[in-house]
């Protein structure tokens, strides 16, 4: 999976701390899979106790159907470590999420999924959100931008890990491997702490 | 070398290589569990990867479990996709000869529980769990923290962990807490302080005379909650504490090498004049018994206070928050927490699912009853846990007062199992997160100590747990 520029509208979803129990509710844990996580995502937010989608939840409205792109208040995906809720945003199409900042353990999980966590600087993301119905935004994964609908251009930063998992697509067992003599010397030298 | 951070130090004895800008890391003890380690073993597959050092991991079974029953093992386990992830734990296991407590065996438990129980969790490792309460293992002066399936994957396959360099926080508590002020209460209110992204892009060292003043269990509750300021890891230094507490474990009691540990340990500690990116300090002697209002562990006030107002919040993200959790708490603006009726009570959780936590609602509750109408349950952290409890007595006077006494796992604390509170049921809980719906569809979660938990039982409602008068078994023991 790599990902390299996205063109689409963008949902907004402005609310902080935004937890992964939120993303994705405890009740579609218990998969052995990682795939078909798109129905629960939002569960709660974007159905009602009858299972019916809720009309005044943003992300049930028509206009932002097929959206990849979701906009979001600070703090975004903390909580539990589940990269549960990156599959299933992954799984319902979305390839982006832009917020002030976010959860550090749903970043790494985010990027280990090919999608893009841009943080962005809070009145930045203000200006997006007021754009929303007027365009689609165009992000550039590695320029590392931002274009809203009117053409102002916002920067990202992205670690150089970050940016060549994104662009290639690489696994980071595979990276990892090419310094299995480096884990061996360090397991001659001291091992493991010695464990019971 | 220039001056250290416990952090630093930990960092520098684990480093393997440096790729670009990450560091990769050796890890010392990867704990598994059902529901984020299925994936890693089917990654594994795919790629045809084994698991390099299955010596250093240890799975058990905690989110999904049944609490009650667990003697019948997996076979006994009600609902169908847990008892397949539990399966599925038990095969991968077996199938990379990785260490696993059986459902119903009294090693079994939380996580974050039997790892420092076992004395698997040691000063100066790194520890990996897919699981962000994690952090509860730095009490003993590991650097420790949660990470997601992929890693998981890696870790299995590599024993390293790649991650970048995070900032260092020194939080400090000074003098002592008052009469009811325990360490969540502490967390609780460093959380309020640093709000839910406070700890971000940092890892907190706990410090000051109050940390040294704490038991291993009251560590452990504080370390655990690192993660709801936002930060992914919090570490006490190693003392005479932790060595006792080691030395009484199941893995330290027949070493014959703990002298030469005792020796590395001894020198796990920041260096005085460390670089700290950021220092904040809290005077014990302020913090009050706890209870958050809202939906995030940040929205959290004294016993005393009251629900904000959300038109004094100027941020207009955090004051929609705000509204929002109003709404979903059922609660007013200004509206006073004390008093509020309970429907519910959660005693548990890897934050307060250990002895001193159960003792601590033994003490409030012997002699007395629950609330008619409140459904109140214990659920122990481990099998050991349990079995301790039960040798004090603490389980008669847990029936008798009207609670429910259950078997080990994680229960309410996130409700992968039966044990839910219904939609708009109240709860007080000892577990650490109050997020929507985490307990339950709609359900309304209140954090607080275990004393707090157990005041709230008796009386029905929030009140603070200092204004009881003394538990009527005490008085009668003194006369
Ligand atoms: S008790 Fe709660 S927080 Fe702790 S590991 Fe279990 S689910 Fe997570």
């Amino acid at each position: 999976m790599t990902l390299s520029f996205i063109r689409s509208v963008a949902v907004p979803l402005p609310l902080a701390n935004v937890d992964t129990d939120q993303i994705l509710p405890k009740q579609f844990l218990t998969t052995l899979e990682r795939n078909g996580l798109a129905a629960g995502l939002f569960y709660d937010l974007r159905f009602d106790d009858r299972g019916e989608p809720r009309a005044d939840f943003v992300m049930n409205h028509p206009a932002y159907a097929g959206a990849e792109v979701l906009i979001a208040g600070a703090n975004f995906g903390c909580g539990s470590s589940r990269e549960h809720a990156a599959w299933a945003l992954a799984d319902f199409g979305l390839k982006c999420v832009i917020a002030p900042s976010f959860g550090e353990i749903f970043r790494s999980n985010c990027t280990n999924n090919a999608i893009l966590p841009a943080a962005l600087r809070g009145e930045e993301v203000v200006t997006l959100l007021a754009q929303v119905g007027a365009g689609a935004l165009s992000i550039d994964i590695a320029a590392q931008t931002i274009e809203a609908p009117s053409g102002e251009t916002f920067r990202f930063a992205l670690s150089s890990n970050e940016k060549r998992k994104l662009l290639n697509g690489f696994d980071d067992i595979a990276l990892t491997l090419r310094y299995v003599a480096e884990i061996e010397a360090f397991e001659g030298k001291r091992g493991g702490m010695r464990q019971p | 070398m220039s001056a250290r951070t416990l952090y630093d130090k930990i960092w520098e004895s684990r480093l393997v290589a440096a790729d670009e800008d990450e560091t990769i890391l050796y890890v010392d003890l990867h704990l598994l569990y059902e529901v984020t380690s299925p994936q890693a073993f089917s990654g594994l597959r795919a790629a045809r990867r084994g698991v390099r050092r299955p010596d250093l991991t240890l799975a058990v079974g905690d989110h999904g479990v049944p609490t009650s029953n667990q003697a019948a093992g997996i076979a006994g386990v009600p609902d169908a996709a847990v008892r397949a992830q539990l399966a599925a734990l038990e095969a991968n296991a077996a199938a990379h000869a990785i260490e696993l407590y059986p459902l119903g065996d009294a090693r079994n438990g939380i996580v974050h529980v039997v790892g420092p129980e076992q004395g698997r969790t040691a000063p100066g490792m790194i520890i990996v769990c897919g699981d962000s309460h994690t952090s509860t293992h730095g009490a003993f002066g590991a650097l420790a923290f949660g990470i997601g399936a992929s890693d998981v994957e890696h870790v299995l396959a590599t024993q390293t962990v790649r991650l970048r360099k995070l900032k260092n926080m020194q939080v400090r508590f000074h003098g002592r807490c008052g009469p009811g002020v325990s360490a969540k209460d502490m967390a609780l209110a460093l959380i309020g302080a640093l709000g839910a992204d406070g700890g971000a892009g940092h890892v907190i060292e706990y410090c000051g005379d109050a940390v040294s003043g704490l038991s291993m269990e009251a560590r452990m509750t504080l370390c655990n909650m690192s993660i709801e300021a936002g930060a992914r890891a919090g570490l006490i230094a190693p003392d005479e504490s932790t060595f006792a507490y080691l030395r009484a474990t199941p893995a330290w009691r027949t070493r014959t090498d703990y002298a030469d540990a005792l020796i590395a340990w001894r020198g796990l500690r920041s260096d005085a004049d460390a670089h700290w990116d950021r220092v904040v300090d809290i005077e014990c002697s302020t913090i009050e018994p706890c209870v958050t209002w809202g939906t995030s562990p940040d929205q959290v006030v004294a016993i005393g206070g009251a629900a904000p107002e959300p038109a004094r919040i100027p941020d207009p993200t955090r004051r929609a928050s705000a509204v929002r959790a109003l709404a979903y708490m059922g609660l007013a603006p200004s509206q006073p927490l004390a008093g509020l009726p309970i429907d519910r009570v959660f005693i548990g959780s890897c934050t307060n699912g250990r002895i001193e936590d159960l003792r601590a609602v033994a003490e409030i509750v012997a002699g007395r009853r629950v609330a008619s109408g409140v459904r109140a349950m214990v659920v122990p952290g481990s099998g050991l846990v349990r079995r301790r409890a039960e040798a004090e007595g603490l389980d008669k006077i847990f029936l008798a007062a009207g609670f429910e006494w259950r078997e080990p796992g994680c229960s309410m604390c996130l409700g992968m199992n039966a044990d839910k509170a219904a939609p708009g049921e109240r709860v007080a809980s000892t577990s650490n997160r109050n997020f929507e719906g985490r307990q339950g569809r709609g359900a309304r979660t209140h954090l607080m100590s275990p004393a707090m938990a157990a005041a709230a039982a008796i009386a029905g409602a929030l009140v603070d747990v200092r204004l009881l008068a003394p538990a009527p078994a005490r008085i009668m023991e003194s006369a």
